[in-house]
């Protein structure tokens, strides 16, 4: 744009604001805050928004949350149904599933925003799981972060409570079956499990507490948590500035981006209208959980296909392919058949990978900050060791759905059971070895990218008749960033004793933080020397490569052999 | 992996690579990069910029998008007061359909024409700012210990140990009303885990119906889902004996499943051999691995499936586990017929129902 | 049915209707076009059960013997069941979902297009029902749930909670049984063959014999699971299948469409090298 427009204190608006802003600003300062954030860069790239959709779905689940209170009643005291829809009426319900029904069928509007607020909390989570992917990934949860990404596990792990309590309030068939596993799971807990059972549901199960102490943790405690966890988890990020991709002209000293204001304000704004129109849309269109077709609760009844919602799947198959383990001793037993899948499998979840920074950090010695973010195939180690959590995760979780997959695909359950009681121990070993090879595999490629050029589908044939593809240097921009990342360190046999004989006092953790570190780095491919990158551009047109003329704008043919030029 | 070499880019300290020479002339102590950092890349304009016919054009299109989302957001209220709640189109509610597709058209086309907006209109130059450690400086760090030294200093918190540790401990013993508030949170288990409703004489009743089951009605192969006659009793004032959380409560552990089995096919557990009547039994319907109600009952091989977590157990050996998570087999209620040919128990089961817990195999009768 | 039949229309529902009633139209008589049998079946026409006799020779004693008694594998196992005392019920369920005969060995007999005409299988059962006493096909009066009352059809509905879902599932989609068996969905099934598989119990699913279950509160679940089909949904239902669709839908069409979103929102966009004319 040429034409400029004019300061917003001259202009009538501004005019009219100039007192109550300045009222403001003698009082908080209003001015220095501005002054300091309003043009704060954030660097773009499509996978630095995958958090952004957990908070924009988390604002959504707030303002649809809000609207769907108007009307649930948290109380599971029976009342007959005289609502409108006729499969019901005259049944005995607790008031939570008969509000839940006439704010479906009775309320306008009512059966949309459920819809919403079911989806947007089914996004949320995915959002949350993708993010941290992402952080993990890209190794961005490196110093300075690390309590940025320990904020992120808590939400996660909050995050996961509050979406089962969400799940369990409407008192339906499938939401009480939900609370009848979750107090098979509490009695699991050795020695106190009864007791905690009394106490949690307010004496046997289902008693009459539990919706309404659920209800307070939804809509009260862990939205508390979860907001005040958010807020330090952006304050954070403002405060560290958003990591970025390698790239020309970005450094590990500076951050190239949008400002805040406009540009990152509007697409940030944006999405977040994108983001309530998208789950809005898929309100309109896709049903989840109709509750009306699952009857009120009642614990002689079962439907099949009786599930969590989908980010309780992975324990939910935990629990379905754990072997029945249970043992008693003297007067106590212990159900680990139970326990061990359902309470203490999330436990070490959370624990690994909230550990996994400081863990990672002591075995490469890494103390420096980090602002550039590593591809995934630049750390094969941690890049294998995430694939194979995945794996583990992801046969867990397709066990949880062993049902419906026999089903849909005529198998056999059992069997579905035993590949997946194998593959979760052999799955993520196969699955890290595969992903380290392919990582080392794509460095060497990017190694052969800088000092060879890149392939351009072009054939040539020499004058002895020998065919080649011809090879063009990268454009400088891309084998800079290609190179933009850390040396290999050098990996140094631990020393047992000094030059006098006397044994090292940290010997063992010191063999041991060696091993590890050598396990870590062994394998990577370092970027090439200054030196080799010189004398390959010099040998380029001697290689084995047949040498070829390019224009300046080349740029490879395509896949169907057409050139591209930039 | 570990037989592989480590060393893919050999180093060697007596043949130092060009770079590492670089490095220990230079005054920088890493290694030079391979390839220097060729700067931010020239700002090259968009078309909006250059060709003020798509610049229009673009204006018109988030303008276009803001309008269409008014007439989407009027096009909400409208429908909000003209569809009928149970008008169906397509075999969906026109209702929910019509909101949803107004309400999120309408979103969806802000959110897309302000990202528009943003992507060809606004001034599209990259900015660049300098990063700072994330650590305070130490002049900072210095300043703050003093100023929480002399605080420290001020309060005598180091000097009077008496006033700081019984402090401490006054903080401390608050946990324990906080804790103990907790007790009323429900009551104790005692007894309640290991006993039903079920009795002596009580007859078993067909579920929902709650008409007594007589051993003719019930054929080799059929599949009853019962509940103790009590849940259909009333009280001498007409009132139910069970109604409410507490059938719920009740329920949750005396439901039971009636199923009969040629007498030639079952292998009673031990001491169990009299508690079907000519090859019917009784078995609880609440699973004991974490209680769903199982009645997926093959006729023919005579496994009962959980729907939950797949435990099946066989009912013609004993209601053992034979495949699963659960672990101890269903428990069995005996079973009688009364002078008036109906099904009756002869006591309550004789193990806890239910899920396991800490004191299932506790004897408490 | 107030809920159903106080539906008013909309506007466009009406073409929408026409257009989804021509498919359904399409689809129920593609899938069960010979299903309308006739339930005033002479049982006991001589010359029917001969004609049925005819046919059982045919098609059917192979596996079940010549006289329907059964055949043993030599291990002892059961090649064909013994069809003595299964009664016509059973047969016109069997013959009239096109489970028998059977194309296959198979952990479960499926439902597919009858191989019988209605005659034919009429005369099967009538010949079957000839054997031994066993239970006959429905009269109309139970397998016709248009004037269903509005407290039957609650009824209804605790039954098939108390004694279906398990298997069948909330909505009758279906659900998984050991060794590669699973329990059928319900979606489609005329009323007829609901009855009488409630009241013979197929394969592996066990009997709801009248004594136990009312021929009323049959009509009652029959009635509920037809309602329950039919009735509108609040945007496409993924079949039923519960929160394991729910899952996939959010993770494939929610982040997936988000994605894309994202995708467009951070690409940079075309680049001119001319400055602005």
């Amino acid at each position: 744009m040429s034409t400029t427009s004019t300061p917003l204190k001259d202009t009538g608006v501004g005019k009219k604001a100039a007192g109550p802003v300045e009222w403001l600003d003698d009082r908080i300062g209003l001015a220095g805050l501005v002054r300091k954030n309003i043009r704060k860069v954030f660097p773009d790239h499509w996978s630095f928004l995958l958090g952004e959709i957990a908070l924009w779905s988390f604002v959504v689940l707030l303002l649809t949350g809000t609207f769907l209170t108007f009307w649930f009643q948290p109380s599971m005291a029976e009342v007959p149904y005289d609502g409108s829809y006729d499969p019901l009426r005259g049944l005995e319900m607790s008031q939570a599933y008969a509000s839940t029904l006439n704010i479906s069928f009775d309320i306008r509007g009512g059966l949309l925003v459920r819809q919403i607020h079911h989806w947007a909390a089914a996004l949320f989570m995915a959002a949350i799981i993708a993010h941290m992917l992402r952080v993990f990934f890209t190794g961005a949860y490196r110093k300075p972060r690390e309590l940025n990404w320990l904020i992120g596990i808590g939400l996660f792990a909050i995050g996961l409570i509050e979406g089962f309590a969400g799940y369990s309030l409407p008192d339906d068939l499938l939401s009480g079956t939900g609370l009848r596993f979750v107090d098979g799971l509490i009695r699991s807990i050795p020695v106190v499990g009864t007791y905690i059972e009394f106490f949690v549901f307010g004496g046997e199960f289902p008693g009459e507490l539990i919706i309404a102490r659920l209800y307070m943790a939804h809509i009260f405690l862990l939205p508390g948590l979860l907001l005040g966890l958010i807020a330090a988890h952006m304050v954070l990020l403002v405060y560290h500035k958003h990591t970025q991709w390698p790239g020309p002209g970005r450094t590990e000293k500076n951050v190239v981006g949008y400002p805040m204001l406009p540009v990152y304000a509007a697409k940030a704004g944006g999405f977040f209208f994108v983001v309530f129109g998208f789950t809005t849309l898929m309100a309109a269109t896709l049903q989840i959980n109709p509750i009306w077709a699952y009857g009120p609760y009642n614990p002689s009844e079962v439907t099949a296909g009786s599930q969590p919602d989908w980010y309780m799947g992975w324990v939910e198959g935990a629990v379905r392919i754990m072997p029945n383990w249970e043992f008693t001793i003297g007067p106590q037993t212990i159900s680990l058949n139970v326990f061990i899948p359902a309470v203490l499998l999330m436990g070490i979840l959370f624990t690994v990978l909230a550990i996994w920074p400081f863990f990672e950090s002591w075995v490469t010695g890494d103390k420096k900050e980090h602002h550039l973010l590593q591809r995934p195939r630049n750390a094969p180690t941690r890049t294998a060791f995430g694939v194979a959590g995945m794996t583990f995760y992801g046969v867990c979780w397709i066990a949880g759905g062993n049902d419906i997959i026999a089903l849909k695909f005529n198998l056999d359950i059992f069997t579905i059971t035993w590949m997946a009681r194998v593959l979760v121990f052999v799955g993520p070993v196969i699955a890290f070895i595969v992903t380290r090879r392919i990582c080392i595999s794509l460095q060497r490629k990017d190694n052969d990218a800088i000092l060879h050029g890149y392939e351009t589908g072009i054939i040539v044939r020499s004058a002895e008749g020998s065919y080649a593809e011809a090879h063009a240097p990268l454009p400088p921009e891309k084998a800079f960033a290609l190179t933009a990342r850390p040396r290999v360190p050098e990996l140094t046999a631990p020393v047992s004793e000094d030059e006098n004989g006397v044994a090292n006092p940290d010997g063992r953790k010191a063999r041991l933080r060696a091993w590890a570190k050598r396990f870590f780095y062994a394998h990577d491919v370092d970027k090439p020397t200054r030196f080799e990158v010189e004398d390959a551009a010099h040998h380029f047109h001697d290689d084995v490569y047949p040498p070829h003329d390019f224009p300046d704008d080349f740029s490879g043919v395509s896949e169907t052999g057409v050139p591209k030029q930039h | 992996m570990s037989s592989e070499s480590h060393d893919e880019q050999p180093r060697d300290a007596a043949h130092p690579t060009h770079d590492e020479i670089v490095a220990r002339e230079g005054h920088d102590v890493e290694p030079a990069e391979p390839i220097d950092n060729p700067g931010l890349p020239e700002h090259l304009p968009r078309p909006t910029d250059v060709d003020p016919k798509l610049e229009k054009r673009a204006e018109r299109q988030v303008a276009g998008m803001f309008t269409a989302a008014i007439v989407l957001a009027v096009g909400f209220c409208v429908a909000y007061f003209t569809v009928p709640k149970d008008a169906e189109i397509f075999g969906w509610f026109s209702l929910n359909l019509a909101l949803g597709l107004t309400l999120g058209g309408a979103l969806f086309l802000i959110g897309i024409g302000a990202i528009q907006w943003a992507k060809k209109l606004m001034a599209d130059h990259e900015v660049i700012e300098m990063r700072h450690p994330a650590r305070s400086s130490d002049e900072d760090r210095e300043a703050a210990l003093e100023a929480v030294d002399a605080g420290v200093d001020e309060s005598g918190f180091g000097r009077r140990p008496l006033i700081r540790n019984s402090l401490i401990g006054a903080v401390a013993f608050l946990g324990l009303p906080a804790i103990v508030m907790l007790r009323d949170l429900g009551p104790l288990p005692g007894d309640k885990p290991f006993n039903t409703v079920w009795r002596k004489g009580m007859r078993v009743v067909n579920d929902v119906s709650g008409e007594p089951l007589s051993p003719g009605d019930i054929e080799v192969g059929q599949l009853v889902n019962a509940q103790p006659s009590v849940f259909f009793e009333t009280d001498s004032h007409g009132h139910a004996v069970f109604h409410g959380t507490e059938l719920l409560q009740a329920k949750a552990k005396a439901s039971v499943i009636v199923v009969r089995i040629r007498p030639d096919d079952i292998t009673p557990r031990k001491g169990q051999s009299n508690w079907d009547v000519d090859g019917i039994m009784v078995y609880s319907k609440i699973c004991t691995h974490v209680g769903c109600p199982i009645s997926l009952w093959e006729q023919q091989t005579h496994h009962l499936l959980c729907p939950c977590h797949q435990t099946t157990y066989d009912l013609a050996d004993g209601g053992k586990v034979i495949f699963g998570p659960g672990h101890r087999p269903l428990p069995q209620l005996p079973l009688a017929v009364d002078e008036d040919g109906y099904l009756i128990a002869t006591s309550d089961f004789r193990e806890p129902v239910g899920p396991s817990f800490p004191e299932v195999h506790q004897n408490r009768d | 049915m107030r809920f159903l039949s106080t539906h008013r229309r909309h506007p466009l529902a009406g073409y929408a209707v026409l257009l989804f009633g021509l498919l359904l139209a399409a689809a129920l008589y593609a899938a069960f076009a010979p299903g309308k049998a006739d339930a005033d079946t002479a049982t006991n026409d001589p010359a029917k059960i001969e004609e049925g006799r005819e046919l059982f020779l045919v098609g059917c004693a192979s596996c079940h013997g010549m006289n329907a008694e059964g055949i043993m594998t030599v291990a002892g196992g059961n090649y064909g069941p013994s069809l003595v005392g299964v009664g016509a019920a059973a047969v016109d369920f069997q013959v009239g979902t096109g489970r028998m005969p059977m194309a296959q060995s198979a952990p479960q007999a499926i439902r597919k297009e009858p191989v019988y005409t209605d005659e034919e299988t009429d005369a099967l059962a009538a010949y079957i029902a000839s054997l031994g006493p066993g239970p006959a096909v429905p009269d109309e009066e139970y397998t016709d749930v248009s004037e269903i009352s509005q407290e039957e059809l609650t009824r209804g509905g605790e039954f098939f909670r108390t004694n279906c879902t398990a298997c069948h599932n909330s909505v009758g989609a279906g659900g998984a049984l050991p060794s590669g068996r699973f329990a059928p969905s319900l979606q489609g099934v005329s009323e007829k063959h609901l009855y009488e598989a409630m009241l013979t119990g197929p394969q592996q699913m066990p009997v709801f014999s009248d004594d136990v279950i009312s021929p009323e509160d049959k009509r009652a679940i029959i009635a509920y699971i037809k309602n329950v089909q039919n009735q509108p949904q609040a945007g496409f239902g993924g079949g039923g299948l519960g929160p394991v669709v729910d899952g996939m839908f959010a993770w494939i069409i929610g982040i997936g469409g988000l994605v894309a979103v994202a995708v467009w929102l951070a690409a940079h966009g075309a680049r001119v090298k001319k400055k602005r004319s």
